[in-house]
């Protein structure tokens, strides 16, 4: 357990001396923080949003609005779609940080030496995806605090915020976005053992975020909604596939297999 | 210390290492030599538990490859082929990340140490990527040996180094020799391994030989000593040819090339004859076969 904390260590000192992956952990929670809420505050006053009704929105949605007033609606349907930009993070985060920290010790042959301690490969996995995961579940966890307090604030404490910070919302930050970045690290880790150029790396591991964005797409298009239950299997389907994908990263990465077959 | 029998690496198609069989004593420099592709790194590789064989066995440090893998690495440390120094991190932080994976207690006061032993200590702070290629391959080598191991690989210690920072290396090697440390050294540099290497083992993915450097100079070759004189005479060639223990006589502008079987014994009776042929003696002298000569004969 000490050996995986020595190398996430190890990994944060040297991976964030890279400009490019501190700006990808730094500027996108920026951004997916800042621009709910921008959108938020400049949609308007109570007033201005006062024609707003639940019939406008799409039917899958309507039922959601049950009790609230039709701007509150109308602003909850608007800050729903940022629910998935959150997860974002979780995805894109991980997959930067692991196709620089892993293809960056393949290019420089840095690992050789690490493999001749006495640390297990799976401390070594470990470590590596702990430091590619932790930061960015923080991210997401910390710009969502933000988000929250935002709301608190620009609303002014009403029906909103208690939309936001609802079992649905917290189950989907606190318990899916981690189930996802531990998918994101595990790809990540597949990928760059083939890759040997960081930048293809994450090109390809970023394609992992496509599956979300089109939930996204399908979301805003009025096709479906994200409700308790998609929440839910989405959280069973994604620990399905942690489990499958870190059993095929753990495979790869065998001591033998990283000295003598990755290129 | 080391122990192998039979060892064999295949990659695919490729034997990099065939039925190697040998023993590395506790506390010799050992000498690994053979041409480029010859399998030395391979082997370094198994004897260090990195890779396992394909067939065969070995032991280092009265451990077993394959099976104590673990011991093996608390017990052994290695320069690999390549420095592979984190770039982004100080030269102390490189040391450190290593001294922690391998449980050093004091990681501080190790890591001081051996920044100290070779003269890194006022470059500490300074990211690897600034240093030189002699001070890379020195930082290497102390985070090789930071957890003290009682077994050191060294895969080509001083390649590309200047001959002033070869040297230094070089006296290291001798000194941790000194502290009783088992050496197991790869070198494309031959005279190196003649003046630093108890023994010496000259591989071509086979073993082609092992022993001390004089031992396999007196297999490969006649001893051979050379007579300067202040003129010849073809007297003199018949005179010494007359000796029992000569096996072979040349003239060579003035001097005589003699070949036999052991000179300590038989150079006073040689002196001897030439005196009485009345010959000149300027000086006498061995004439020493590079190991460079026996490499290649070696390797051919
Ligand atoms: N990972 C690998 N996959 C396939 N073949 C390999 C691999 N590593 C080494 N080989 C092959 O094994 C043989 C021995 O290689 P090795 O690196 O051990 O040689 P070496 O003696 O260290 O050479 P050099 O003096 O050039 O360092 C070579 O033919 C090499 O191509
Ligand atoms: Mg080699």
């Amino acid at each position: 357990m000490r050996k995986i904390w020595v190398i996430a260590r190890k990994e944060w000192a040297e991976v964030f001396k890279n400009r490019f992956v501190l700006f990808t952990v730094v500027f996108m929670p920026l951004m997916m923080t800042a621009l709910p809420l921008i959108i938020l505050y400049t949609m308007g006053t109570p007033e201005e949003m006062a024609g707003f009704s639940a019939a406008d929105m799409p039917a899958s949605f309507a039922d959601l609005c049950e009790g609230m007033s039709g701007e509150t609606c109308g602003q909850y349907f608007i800050v729903s779609q940022f629910m998935l930009l959150f997860m974002l993070m979780p995805l894109a985060i991980p997959a930067t940080f692991a196709s620089y920290s892993i293809v960056g010790e393949k290019t420089t042959r840095t690992l050789e030496p690490v493999l001749a301690t006495p640390v297990t490969t799976l401390e070594l996995l470990a470590g590596k995806a702990v430091a590619a995961a932790l930061p960015a579940i923080g991210a997401t966890w910390l710009s969502f605090s933000i988000f929250s307090l935002g709301v608190a604030i620009l609303t002014e404490g009403s029906e909103l915020l208690r939309q936001v910070t609802s079992p649905l919302w917290l189950f989907a930050i606190v318990v899916v976005g981690p189930l996802l970045a531990v998918a994101a690290v595990s790809i990540a880790i597949m990928v760059s053992s083939r890759a040997n150029d960081p930048r293809v790396a994450e090109q390809i591991s970023m394609l992992v975020i496509l599956p979300l964005l089109a939930l996204f797409f399908a979301q805003i298009s009025g096709l479906i909604f994200i409700n308790e239950a998609m929440i839910l299997w989405m959280a069973i389907g994604v620990t399905v596939l942690d489990i499958g994908l870190l059993a095929f990263a753990t495979q790869l990465f065998q001591r033998e297999a990283i000295l003598t077959r990755w290129k | 210390m080391i122990v192998a029998k039979g060892l064999t690496k295949r990659f695919g198609d490729v034997l990099a290492v065939d039925g190697l069989d040998m023993e590395v004593k506790s506390g010799e420099i050992f000498g690994f030599l053979g041409p480029n592709g010859a399998g030395k790194t391979t082997t370094i590789r198994m004897l260090s538990a990195l890779i396992s064989p394909t067939s065969g066995k070995a032991k280092v440090a009265g451990y077993e490859v394959g099976r104590e893998d673990n011991e093996i690495r608390r017990n052994a440390g290695i320069l690999t082929e390549s420095p592979g120094l984190y770039d982004r991190l100080s030269a102390e932080r490189n040391l450190s990340f290593f001294a922690e994976l391998h449980d050093v207690e004091d990681v501080a006061g190790q890591v001081e140490r051996y920044l100290r032993l070779l003269g890194l200590w006022d470059r500490r702070a300074d990211v690897a990527a600034t240093f030189s290629k002699g001070m890379r391959q020195k930082l290497a080598i102390a985070r090789a040996m930071l957890h003290e191991p009682k077994v050191l690989f060294l895969d080509e210690p001083t390649a590309g180094l200047d001959p002033e920072m070869a040297r230094l290396v070089r006296e290291f090697i001798g000194e941790l020799k000194d502290k009783g440390r088992t050496i197991f050294l790869c070198t494309h540099n031959l005279d190196e391994a003649d003046r630093l290497c108890d023994r010496i083992a000259v591989v071509n993915t086979r073993l082609l030989a092992l022993d001390t450097p004089e031992a396999l100079r007196a297999k490969l070759y006649d001893r051979v000593v050379v007579v300067h004189l202040s003129a010849v005479a073809p007297a003199y060639e018949k005179a010494v040819s007359k000796q029992p223990f000569v096996r072979s006589v040349e003239t060579k502008d003035n001097k005589l090339v003699v070949g036999l079987d052991n000179p300590e014994k038989n150079n006073p009776e040689l002196i001897r004859a030439l005196v009485d042929a009345g010959a000149d003696i300027q000086f006498v002298g061995e004439l020493r076969r590079s190991l460079e000569e026996i490499y290649l004969r070696l390797v051919k």
